[in-house]
Formats: C-alpha cells, sequence, structure tokens
C-alpha cells in the first residue's frame, strides 16, 4: 500500500536531536543525544504510542512534532510535505494542524487568563473570525469536552485536574487539528478521572479522525488506548511493532522487563518478575554498544562493544537485539 | 495484641458547626512483619490519616481518636515527649519526592549519621560504619563512596533508596511510606518496592503503603483499606478485596483501570469527583456517583459493618460472584 | 459524553480574592486609607488650602501654629520665613510630591519592564549587554549618580525625575528577568507557541501577567523611595526650584529655622515620614496578598 492508501498523516524519518552540553570550563563540550535516529508512521484515527522511563527522549521527540524544537537531522512529512523545509503561510498551516497536550493541567493553563481567553487565543493569532464566532467556536468545543457554557467566563484554578485536562484538550481541538500529541496526557490524574479523560479522548479522536502520539509511561494505559507502540531507551528505539504483538509477545528484554514491572490488579495478568537491576545510564555518557548491556542478563560481549541495528520481523514488528537475532533469549 | 491499633482516628479542619472532617472515623490495626495498604484518590484522606498518626497535624487541625495504642502504649493520652520518643524510635516514614525529602546542604553521610545519633548515639567512627552498612543494606552500590556525595548527585530512585535507609537507622518496627514510587519509572518503582518488602520481611516490621494505585496496592499488600472522601469504604484481606470487591467504590475504581477493560472500546469510569471541602453530599459520600444509587443512600449515612474479616461500608454491598451466578 | 462536575468553587474574580488577602493585613490597610486621605489632598488642594501656596504674607513671617502660643486662626500650621502659609504648601506640596513620586516610578517601571522582558525572553548576547549595563547602574551610589546626572542636565524638577527614574531602573530590569525565567518555559507558554503566537504576543501578553505581582509591590516600595529622593535632591537644591511647594524643598529652605521655628522644619518631615510608612505598609499588604506562596 502506498502511503496515500493507508491514509498516513504524519511520518517521522531518522529524527536526531544532539545537544552540545558543556562539561566545565575548558573541558570539550559533550554530545548529548536526546533523540537518536527515530522513524515512525501514524496513520489519521490511529494512536502511536512512545513508551519509556525519563531520560529516554520521548518529551523531546513530542517537541520536536509540535515545532517547538528543530531536529538536528532528519525529515517530519505532515500530509506528504516535509515540515522542516516548509516556510511562511505554508509552515503557520501545518503548525495548526498538530497540536498538544500536556501532563500537568495546573501548569498548561495560563493562570491570569479566563477559559475563553485560553481557548480563542489560536483563533485570534491564526484566523480572521470575529468574536462572535470565536466564542461560537470555543462554546461548541466545551461543550464536546463535558463542559458548561458557564465555564467560559472562569479562571483555571476554580477547575479540578480533570476539568483543566478537558479545558487543554478542548484547546487543542480549536484550530482542527489532523494530529494531535499528547505527553502523558493521564499520569497527573487520579484513577476514576484518568478513565474519564481517556474515554473523552477516544471519543474526539473518532469523531474528529484525529491521529494520536501518545506519549506515556504507563504500559496499562497504552495497551488501551494505542494501535502501534514504540519503546524507546536513552534515546533510541528498542522496539517497535503493533500493540497486541508488543503486549502479547514482548521481544526486547527491556521490553519485558518495563511490562513485568508494571504491578497489575489481575493476577492471571502478571508475568514473571524480571527486575532490572541499575538505572538509566547518564546519557552525557552512554555505554559502548548496546546501551541496555548494562542492565541486561542476556548481554555478552558483542552487545558491550558494538549497537545492535532495529531489524524488521515479519510479524510487523521491529527489533534492535542481538540476543534476539541470535536466539540467546530464553523467554 | 497488634503492633498499632486505631480505633476511630478523626481529624477535622475548621471550626463551627460543620468543620471539615480530613479524616472521618478511620479504624485499623497493623500487626507486626503485616503489609497494610491503603489505597484512596487525592483528597480521600489517606496521608493526613498517616500525618496524624504520627502528630504532624499543626493548629487548625484537630485529631481525636478512641484508641490510639502502638504497642499498647496510648499516644493521645501520653507526654508530647514521650510521644515523639515513640513515633521517633519505633515508627519511620517515607514520602513521595526523595528529591526534595534530603537536606540539599548536606551529604548523605552526614544525614544518616544524624539520624543514627538521634535515636541511638555512639561515637562518629561507629555511626559511619552503620551509616556505610545502611546503605549497603538498600542496595546503593559502592557505599564507602556513595556516602559522601550531596543529595542532587543522586537520582531519583537512588535518593529514595537514600530515605528507606534513614527511615531503618533505628529498626524501626513500623514503617509508613508515602507513595513511595509515585515520583518514580516503573523499573525503579519495582525495585523500591522489592525492596522495602524484604526489608519488612527482614526485620517483621509493620508496613503501611499508602498509594493511589489498586494495582500495585494488590500485588504488595497483605490486607487493604479503601478510603473515599475521608471515610473507609472497604476493608479487608488484599486476595479477597481484589477478587470480589463488596462496595461499589472499590468496584468502579478497579473497572477503571485500563487492564480491566481488556477487548473494549471505552473504559468504565466512575462519573465526578472526590467531593471536596464544600460538596460533601448527604447520607452517604458516594451516593452522586454511584451507580446502584437508592433512596436511602441519599438520606442516611451507612455505618462500616464487618462479616469475618471484611467490613463494607453500604447499604447493599455488591454479591460475591459465586452468589450471584 | 456530558457528563460534567461537581465541583463548585465560589467563583472568586482575582479582585475579589486579592482584596480578601488584602484586608487580613490591617497595618496594609491603614496604609491604603493614609495613602488616599494623601490624594484626596492633593487632587482638592484649589478648593481646600486656605491660601495660596506661594502668596507671602509679610506681617505675618513665622506665625508659629495655631494651636501654640502666639499663632493665628489664619494659619493653621503657622507660616515660614517668607510669610507664606505652611498648610497651603503641603497640600500643594502632596500634589507635587505624589506626581513625582509617579513620574519616576511610571518611567522605571516601563523601561523595567521592557527591558528585563527583553533579556529574560531572548537571552544571549541581549541578555548580557542590558544586564551589565544595570550591574554597572547599580554599582554606583544611588544619590550620586543621581546629581551626576542632574548636575550635567540643569537643575529642575523634571531632570531629577529621569536622573531618579534611571537610578531605580535596576530594580525593575531584574524582578522582571527573574520572573520571566522562571515562566518563559512553562506549558502554558509553549502552548501559546504552538498555537502560533509571536514573541511580542508571547512577551507581554502571555507572560507579563504572570510577572506582575512582584513588580506591583516594588513599585509600591519604589514611590516611597522616590518621595524620599525627591526630597533629598530637593534638600541639595537640585530637585525642585523655589517658589515651588515640594516636601524636600521646603524642608531645605527651612533649615535656618530649625532652631527657632519648630514647626517650619517639622511639619513636611512629618508628611514625608508619613506618606513613606503609609506606602511601605501598603507594599507588605500588596506582596502578602499577591505573593502565592502565602496563600493556602
Amino acid at each position: 500500500m502506498t502511503a496515500q492508501e493507508k491514509n498516513i498523516v504524519l511520518r517521522g524519518e531518522g529524527l536526531k536531536q544532539h545537544y552540545e552540553v558543556s562539561q566545565g570550563f575548558l573541558k570539550p563540550k559533550g554530545i548529548v543525544k536526546a533523540v537518536d535516529g527515530v522513524s515512525f508512521e501514524v496513520a489519521a484515527g490511529k494512536t502511536l504510542a512512545v513508551v519509556g522511563e525519563s531520560g529516554c527522549g520521548k518529551s523531546t521527540l513530542a517537541r520536536q512534532l509540535t515545532m517547538i524544537e528543530t531536529p538536528t537531522a532528519g525529515s517530519i512529512e505532515f500530509n506528504g510535505k516535509n515540515l522542516l523545509a516548509l516556510t511562511g503561510d505554508a509552515k503557520k498551516e501545518a503548525r495548526q494542524r498538530i497540536q498538544i497536550i500536556f501532563q500537568n493541567p495546573y501548569g498548561s493553563l495560563n493562570p491570569r487568563k479566563k477559559v475563553g481567553h485560553i481557548l480563542e487565543e489560536p483563533l485570534v493569532i491564526n484566523s480572521e473570525m470575529t468574536p462572535p464566532d470565536r466564542k461560537e467556536r470555543a462554546l461548541y468545543l466545551l461543550e464536546k469536552v463535558g463542559l458548561k457554557a458557564e465555564h467560559y467566563d472562569r479562571y483555571p484554578h476554580m477547575f479540578s485536574g480533570g476539568q483543566r485536562q478537558r479545558i487543554a484538550i478542548a484547546r487543542g481541538l480549536m484550530m482542527n487539528p489532523k494530529v494531535v500529541v499528547a505527553d502523558e496526557p493521564v499520569s497527573a490524574l487520579d484513577v476514576s478521572v484518568q478513565a474519564q479523560v481517556l474515554n473523552l479522548m477516544m471519543d474526539i479522536q473518532k469523531e474528529f479522525g484525529l491521529a494520536y502520539i501518545f506519549i506515556s509511561h504507563d504500559l496499562s494505559v497504552v495497551e488501551h488506548i494505542a494501535d502501534e507502540v514504540l519503546v524507546m531507551y536513552l534515546g533510541r528505539v528498542v522496539e517497535q511493532g503493533p500493540t497486541e504483538q508488543i503486549f502479547k509477545n514482548p521481544k526486547h528484554p527491556y521490553t519485558r522487563a518495563l511490562l513485568s514491572s508494571t504491578p497489575r490488579i489481575k493476577p492471571e495478568q502478571r508475568i514473571e518478575k524480571i527486575r532490572l537491576p541499575g538505572e538509566l545510564p547518564s546519557p552525557m555518557n552512554p555505554p559502548l554498544g548496546c546501551a541496555f548491556h548494562g542492565r541486561c542478563k542476556y548481554a555478552n560481549d558483542q552487545c558491550r562493544h558494538i549497537t545492535p541495528e532495529l531489524i524488521a520481523k515479519e510479524d510487523g514488528s521491529k527489533i534492535r537485539c542481538f540476543a534476539y537475532e541470535e536466539g540467546r533469549l530464553d523467554y | 495484641m497488634s503492633l498499632l491499633s486505631v480505633k476511630n482516628l478523626s481529624v477535622t479542619f475548621g471550626t463551627g458547626e460543620n468543620p471539615f472532617r480530613a479524616v472521618d472515623r478511620l479504624s485499623y490495626d497493623v500487626n507486626a512483619g503485616e503489609v497494610l495498604g491503603i489505597v484512596g484518590e487525592s483528597g480521600s484522606g489517606k496521608s493526613v490519616s498517616s500525618l496524624a498518626l504520627m502528630g504532624l497535624i499543626d493548629f487548625p487541625g484537630k485529631v481525636m481518636a478512641d484508641t490510639l495504642d502502638f504497642e499498647g502504649n496510648k499516644l493521645l493520652e501520653m507526654s508530647d515527649k514521650a510521644r515523639r520518643k515513640i513515633t521517633g524510635d519505633d515508627i519511620a516514614m517515607i514520602f513521595q519526592d526523595p528529591m526534595t525529602a534530603l537536606n540539599p546542604c548536606f551529604t548523605v553521610g552526614n544525614q544518616i549519621m544524624e539520624a543514627i545519633e538521634v535515636h541511638q548515639g555512639g561515637s562518629r567512627k561507629e555511626r559511619k560504619a552503620k551509616a556505610i552498612d545502611l546503605l549497603r543494606q538498600v542496595g546503593i552500590p559502592a557505599p564507602e563512596e556513595r556516602i559522601n556525595v550531596y543529595p542532587h548527585q543522586l537520582s531519583g530512585g537512588m535518593s529514595q533508596r537514600v530515605m528507606i535507609a534513614m527511615a531503618i537507622a533505628c529498626d524501626p518496627k513500623l514503617l509508613i511510606a508515602d507513595e513511595p514510587t509515585t515520583a518514580l519509572d516503573v523499573t525503579i518503582q519495582a525495585q523500591i518496592i522489592d525492596l522495602l518488602l524484604d526489608l519488612q520481611k527482614q526485620k517483621n516490621m509493620g508496613l503501611i503503603l499508602i498509594t493511589h494505585d489498586l494495582a500495585l496496592v494488590s500485588e504488595a499488600a497483605d490486607r487493604v483499606v479503601v478510603m473515599y472522601a475521608g471515610q473507609v469504604v472497604e476493608t479487608g484481606p488484599a486476595a479477597e478485596i481484589f477478587a470480589n470487591p463488596q462496595h461499589p467504590y472499590t468496584e468502579a475504581l478497579m473497572k477503571s483501570l485500563p487492564e480491566s477493560a481488556a477487548g473494549k472500546e471505552r473504559l468504565d469510569a466512575l462519573a465526578g469527583v472526590v467531593p471536596g471541602a464544600n460538596d460533601r453530599p448527604n447520607g452517604c459520600l458516594l451516593n452522586p456517583r454511584c451507580p446502584y444509587v437508592m433512596d436511602k443512600c441519599r438520606e442516611q449515612e451507612p455505618e462500616l459493618i464487618a462479616t469475618d474479616s471484611h467490613a463494607v461500608r453500604c447499604f447493599k454491598p455488591l454479591l460475591k460472584q459465586e452468589d450471584a451466578a | 459524553m456530558t457528563q460534567s462536575n461537581i465541583t463548585v468553587q465560589g467563583p472568586r474574580t482575582p479582585l475579589n480574592e486579592f482584596w480578601f488577602y488584602f484586608k487580613q493585613n490591617r497595618g496594609a490597610v491603614i496604609g491604603l486609607a493614609y495613602v488616599s486621605f494623601i490624594v484626596l489632598l492633593a487632587v482638592l488642594a484649589d478648593v481646600l488650602a486656605p491660601h495660596s501656596p506661594t502668596d507671602q504674607f509679610r506681617e505675618f513671617i513665622l506665625t508659629p501654629p495655631a494651636f501654640s502660643e502666639g499663632g493665628s486662626s489664619q494659619f493653621l500650621l503657622g507660616t515660614d520665613g517668607v510669610g507664606r502659609d505652611i498648610l497651603s504648601r503641603l497640600m500643594h506640596g502632596a500634589r507635587l510630591s505624589l506626581l513625582i513620586g509617579l513620574f519616576i516610578v511610571s518611567i522605571s517601571l516601563i523601561m523595567g519592564i521592557s527591558l528585563g522582558l527583553f533579556a529574560g525572553y531572548f537571552g544571549g548576547f541581549l541578555d548580557t549587554a542590558i544586564m551589565r549595563i544595570s550591574d554597572i547602574l547599580q554599582s554606583l551610589p544611588a544619590l550620586l549618580l543621581a546629581i551626576g546626572i542632574v548636575a550635567v542636565l540643569g537643575p529642575s524638577i523634571v531632570n531629577a525625575g529621569l536622573a531618579l527614574s534611571l537610578v531605580y531602573l535596576p530594580h525593575y530590569i531584574r524582578l522582571t528577568r527573574a520572573s520571566v525565567l522562571a515562566e518563559k518555559n512553562r506549558d502554558y507558554v509553549i502552548s501559546s507557541r504552538v498555537a502560533g503566537a509571536r514573541s511580542m504576543r508571547l512577551m507581554f501578553i502571555t507572560i507579563l501577567p504572570n510577572c506582575l505581582a512582584p513588580l506591583i509591590v516594588q513599585a509600591t516600595l519604589g514611590f516611597s523611595n522616590a518621595i524620599l529622593d525627591m526630597a533629598a535632591l530637593g534638600f541639595l537644591g537640585l530637585g525642585a526650584q523655589p517658589p515651588l511647594p515640594e516636601w524636600g524643598t521646603m524642608l531645605a529652605t527651612a533649615k535656618e529655622f530649625i532652631q527657632s521655628a519648630w514647626w517650619v522644619v517639622t511639619f513636611p518631615g512629618l508628611m514625608i515620614l508619613t506618606t513613606v510608612l503609609a506606602f511601605n505598609l501598603m507594599g507588605d499588604g500588596l506582596r502578602d496578598a499577591l505573593d502565592p506562596k502565602l496563600k493556602q
């Protein structure tokens, strides 16, 4: 199938984000590879989840996709056009179609502005709409996210966390986006509220045909909402594939460890615990070879010296692991 | 005799006719060598109750209880000094955010040694040896070197390990862990929970694990207390509660977890939010959100009724699944 | 999904909330009342003052206040060395002093906010340049710098005002820059950026309102500083020129009577003292009311 047939809206190719970091006076500058060669594609109405622990580069990826940061290498294609090459009005137009929802609903709404103002800001900046039209659109979306018209004139601090996240979602929808990047949208919320917001996000996805890039560390949420999953470790993708493949049959030792570390309420869903020793290595001086080798019990000399490649399998998944290729894994 | 026995513990804020009950007649027991999980959403009073236990509720808050006994000592009736001695020596606490719980101006070793000095004394050399030993017990690599680092040089997981080392420095009989892993990544969370449970078994401590994460409690705790808006709605052995929740709130919490919705499009979300200080309903506190609400629930407040080891605060507790079938 | 929420927090507007916290500080309310009183005096000086501030009653030179021995009910607070009514001069002086305070604070506030916003928002070379210049300004003693500037521009009340604005500028720059640095990486700023907002909009519409609280406090406290320093310049003869009735200048011209006619010195001094005190009290209250850390 061609990209058009699959209705791919967003495609990233070899995205990199390298930062120069000063290590002190007179010392050579270090390079932090926050994102190092990530490729993906996501179709309209589908959800791509990016999973990993803090420091794995998932938030940097979100900033690249929303053009808050310019990738140091690679390309982002939106509806078949290279975003990074766009200029002027075309860039402005594309930018409106990719929106972001943040993790912390207490920080993402301007505390000094009323809800109405917050919602209408994108329209004020980007459109010629009259104030009554703008208000109409804001009220329409407030209702869509389960809030009332009377909330239009209130300030953010008068709302609970879940309600604020609804406001943030409404703001994201104001410009009719095609892609919504959601950076841990429910991890600051209580369980029951989290379920409400997830339901809302799925309803809206269906209604507006949105593509989601869903960034999360919570695998049980990802399992529920995602169509495809990207597992990242220290800036690189270690495993990538359809949600079912990843959760039923995790191949990479890191994916497996993540899954087994996630607490499960149903005993039958628990899998044998794999406890990873140690912590994420410093991105300032990542280990030689496979970045995961220091915590991996299958690591051998090759893993310690040579970086494995991301290799595609026939079941549609991709994996970056020597032990898997060589059949050294014992699960 | 249980290690800690709490009966009808209430914490109220504000005065006048209708003070806000942050914790409302909370009762539970913890035995030595047992893990008690307290679960609830934010605003359920789970953290306030443990602060009340430690005597850390400040002035406008009022703490009342029929019984607050630690190893038979009545904590509420003794002098402040005697109480501090007990809470300091035998009860230890770990908080959610390890990065702010350590003083950034002193080295890790200094802070552990200070904790040892307060409770056990000993020469500087002995204390240092003990601090190194503690760091080794909590799984910090190269403790001889790590003892000289400052908190900002540690990751979140390492800081939490240091906090645990300080907590067990004086061999407490009861450890209270308030959301100990919420700020940490999953793989680190698993490490820390394993460590806590290992230490708890090794030292035969009582452990109170306070968290919002049902799944975590279901894996770690022996017994569970489910709180809603300051009240206990259900309590019992963990396995029983999670296999057969009897209170609609417990059931709703479990259903709203994504893992419970496998194969389903939507999650079973409980509508609304935990009522705040000004909008607590009459009758059962859950009634505006409860799918099984009856007229009686809006007028009368149900009592916590115990059968065997399991207790529920509901007029019409959900049937066990085999009974219903 | 039309489920809505039960949260009914009393819709308190920011102004309501501000007043709620402000009135808890009794000193601040007293300060506010006194400042309002002075403002009223200044505005209505033409109506209230019994005499013109510049009229010289030659036959009543150095008349003591009405309540002391030898006083006259015609001049409630007495007259000065050339027979002008002190009460009238104080009222008209209030007008001048407040205007000067307002002038100085506004200029330094506007410039300070703009420079601070640019420095904090853009960073880099612009930041370094602005901050080094403000370092230099701050390293000179305030009054000395003002005297230097006035000496170059020539002594007049406007020049003195400009000089003092420049002296206070670094405070506002630093304060603005610090708040901007804290705010500019917050999520709400980034979402405005994603919405397509340009730098100017981000700086002045998105970020600035969130940085205002400490600036308002600093401005109130700066007001009293401005009055005080203006009085000092006036005292040195570099501010308001006679016969303009300015409190500091009144003090300066009265210094020869310190021993013989206490009222000529005391009343302008008292006015300066109480007004500055009132502004400081009010500033404290403002800080309490606007600082979220002190709120529940």
